[in-house]
């Protein structure tokens, strides 16, 4: 059988395969992540976790130019870390084609923004291609291999979280294996100095003008007659919704190239309808195109703009259906994530919010930590700024405001853009305290080795940084290590460094308890004889304690044995 | 067309789940697509696998409000929370096991009672299966989900056969034959 059912990301996986695809560099990032996990598993290639998304663009970026298919993968907001190279390889343009992912996250089921990627193409003047299933994420990836080389392009491949993370059919074939493309020193073509760049600006012109002719002409925009009294314009998952609901009693123009759009295509399309629409998540990228042409056409203003589109809607709005169902008559409580029982970051959480810190917060499953009951960050906003911005903070308020604020910020997400935030503190020197939550692990993504935990992605053995020396070379003098299960050690060292007139780290440093070789202890237990009801285990926000017929409870299923509860029950009723 | 839902708490194993639901779909010749969750939610929240099949090309991998035909829950609260999903008169296969959610747990919420009979009191066919004690008493509290599946599997009508295949096919080697125990107790409840 040579049919498998894969998630898109595997697809895409799939696709750089069998493009012949010789380097893969990525940053972790849900909904991408996936893409490269798989990609690791092929051993025809070559596969890394690059420290952050700017770096995985240039390492790919340099393995084009050596004459090499490569790939790079990230998540939307990733983009915005590689958007410095990304703008001007699209100058250079590429020897072996440069294929960038991008997964955008609609609805954010697992981000802080909900930007649209395609802006990014049409700013950058890079095409991009955009699958609606994985039989589509494996062809598109080999077809933007073949635009890349022949229109001498980097070229963007966008998925959203539904492509990404839904299974479906692809057709398996071999791996085309690839010579490298001889390298030849151009530096009218390499080198991007203001007298290179500004003869390479028109032909990018040209090339978006040649790549619109091929968005024309190519099935990569497909367009699908039935009943013509709706003529609907689709791109991804929400073509698949459009398809289902509408079925033979629409049209569909089918965008397989978000950038550069079809004109003609759009053109004739419209032409041969009665009513248009335009239904497309996020922005109206592709309706304000369309309006440009002058033609009418329905969108933003019946979906919306934030969120995800779904079929129930575009059944709402162009049949007037509703769905039939029942629910039960009383509210089902929410149930948020949480941090998991036995995660290190709790008890630092703890200890935190106990003092009434500030906490400048980061990007991570440390992020939960601002949930209630634990409520102790203050701000979250993207990776690295938890450390930038309390040394603005501080410039901001000095004194008694260094005294009462930290940074916390995860191990992979301080390589990735934290230690320039931490030179800026050592450099411009704040009394900051930071403190690095170093569990091993990149973890909300779903447990990726980094630089730090001394693993390759295949799980071979690698250089870790080490993290106090890495701190110390950067001009921070104050650096302890602690183990944030150690509440009273925990608690000294952040006195310590709060009192310090310096800069000061603090590495909290405990694996994360979901990895496989942290083994659980038995479950504790309440003596029921010794609780008093004061509720104090259940402001550590742990879900197997629950408060029944009085008393706490500890449900011995979800239970790692941590001893989190024991340390701060002030009666002792909690027992191992 | 065949639409099922599985729900649960974030880390039960519910990927697992629908990998071998999709298999079995998909060793009948249908057109299958699944939408998984990955990431944050997977911390603990509330999670949704959708699954559709059909003889012809299934387009969506999402499923709406009143779509599914049967909704496989790994939590009680998660089945009550998921029950607009389930088409009139459709099956839940629940597993009989309780994790509060963090409202809850904070007092702020209440954990609804009876959950069972309200579900069957607005026309759904509900099995209650209590899966964890089974998994717990084989020693492998981790196969809730193969033995719920066993139950889902034996009200399914399909060969039984098509499940065995797709448990070897997902489980790892070291692994399958708890598995195959767990599925057993399950199909046997």
């Amino acid at each position: 059988m040579n049919k498998k059912l894969m998630i898109g990301n595997e697809a895409v996986a799939r696709g750089i395969f069998e493009a012949g695809v010789k380097v893969v560099s990525s940053y972790p990032g849900t909904p991408s992540t996936e893409i490269t996990e798989f990609a690791s598993k092929y051993s025809e290639f070559y596969s890394e976790w690059a420290p952050n998304e700017k770096v995985a663009l240039e390492v790919a970026a340099g393995a084009s130019i050596a004459g090499a298919r490569s790939f790079c993968g990230m998540k939307h907001v990733g983009l915005n870390v590689a958007a410095d190279p990304l703008f001007t390889l699209s100058y250079t343009g590429v020897n072996g084609g440069l294929v960038i992912g991008v997964a955008d996250d609609p609805g954010m089921h697992s981000s802080q923004n909900e930007q649209d990627s395609r802006n990014y193409a049409k700013a950058a003047k890079i095409p991009m291609l955009e699958p609606a299933d994985s039989a589509e994420c494996c062809e598109f990836t080999k077809l933007a291999y073949e635009i890349s080389e022949k229109y001498d392009t980097p070229v963007l491949l966008r998925l959203t979280t539904r492509v990404a993370h839904s299974q479906s059919l692809v057709q398996l074939s071999e791996r085309e294996e690839r010579e490298l493309l001889p390298y030849e020193k151009m530096p009218g073509k390499y080198i991007m100095a203001p007298a290179a760049a500004r003869v390479k600006h028109p032909v990018v012109e040209q090339r978006t003008l040649d790549l619109a002719e091929y968005s024309d002409t190519s099935d990569v925009n497909r367009v699908e007659y039935y009943s013509k009294k709706i003529g609907i314009i689709a791109s991804g998952a929400v073509y698949e919704y459009a398809k289902e609901v509408m079925g033979e009693n629409a049209s569909y123009l089918k965008i397989g190239m978000p950038f550069p759009l079809p004109k003609n295509k759009i053109k004739e399309f419209a032409a041969n309808v009665d009513k248009l629409y335009v239904i497309e998540e996020l922005d109206s990228f592709i309706e304000d195109y369309v309006k440009t042409l002058g033609i009418e056409v329905c969108g933003k203003d019946i979906f919306p703009v934030c969120g995800e589109i779904f079929a129930d809607m575009i059944a709402e709005k162009l049949l007037g259906k509703k769905p039939e169902f029942e629910e039960c008559d009383e509210e089902a409580p929410v149930r948020p994530p949480v941090l998991c029982p036995g995660c290190p970051h709790r008890g630092v959480f703890y200890i935190l919010a106990k003092k009434k810190l500030y906490v400048s917060g980061d990007i991570g499953c440390y992020t939960l930590g601002g949930s209630a009951p634990l409520s102790a960050l203050d701000t979250t906003i993207c990776m690295g700024a938890s450390v930038s911005a309390l040394h603005g903070r501080n410039i901001a308020r000095r004194g008694e405001s260094e005294k009462k604020s930290v940074a916390v910020i995860g191990d992979s997400t301080f390589v990735h853009s934290g230690i320039t935030g931490l030179i800026d503190i050592a450099y411009n020197g704040t009394n900051s305290t930071v403190l690095i939550l170093d569990n091993s692990i990149t973890g909300m993504t779903g447990h990726q080795n980094n630089p730090t935990n001394g693993l390759t992605i295949k799980n071979e053995p690698a250089t870790a940084i080490d993290i106090p020396a890495l701190c110390k070379a950067i001009g921070i003098s104050h650096v302890q290590s602690v183990d944030p299960y150690d509440l009273k050690a925990f608690e000294k060292a952040l006195d310590e460094a709060l009192a310090t007139e310096a800069p000061s780290v603090i590495i909290a440093k405990r694996p994360c308890a979901l990895l496989k070789y942290v083994k659980a202890k038995p479950a504790y237990k309440v003596n029921p004889d010794k609780c008093k009801a004061c509720k104090m285990c259940m402001k550590i926000g742990c879900t197997p304690i629950s408060f029944v017929d009085g008393k706490a409870k500890i449900d011995d299923a979800l239970c790692v044995g941590c001893g989190l509860c024991a340390d701060v029950c002030p009666f002792g009723a909690i027992e191992e | 067309m065949k639409n099922i839902l599985i729900v649960g708490v974030g880390g039960q194993g519910s990927l697992l789940a629908s990998r071998i639901v999709g298999t079995v779909l998909m060793s009948q010749g249908l057109d299958v697509k699944i939408s998984e969750v990955h990431g944050m939610s997977q911390r603990g929240g509330s999670v949704v696998t959708y699954i559709r099949a059909d003889e012809n090309k299934v387009c969506s991998p999402i499923i709406g409000f009143g779509g599914a035909d049967m909704i496989i829950s790994f939590e009680l609260l998660e089945a009550m929370r998921w029950l607009p999903y389930l088409k009139k008169g459709g099956q839940i296969v629940v597993n009989d096991q309780r994790i509060d959610p963090m409202p809850v747990i904070m007092g702020a919420k209440e954990y609804p009672s009876d959950i069972p009979e309200k579900l069957a009191a607005k026309g759904a066919k509900v099995e209650v299966v209590d899966a964890l004690t089974i998994a717990t008493e084989l020693g492998q509290p981790k196969a809730v989900n193969v033995v719920l599946l066993g139950k889902v599997a034996a009200e399914s009508g399909m060969d039984k056969q098509l499940w065995l295949d797709a448990l070897k096919m997902c489980v790892p080697a070291k692994f399958i034959d708890i598995n195959l125990k767990a599925f057993e107790l399950g199909y046997s409840k």
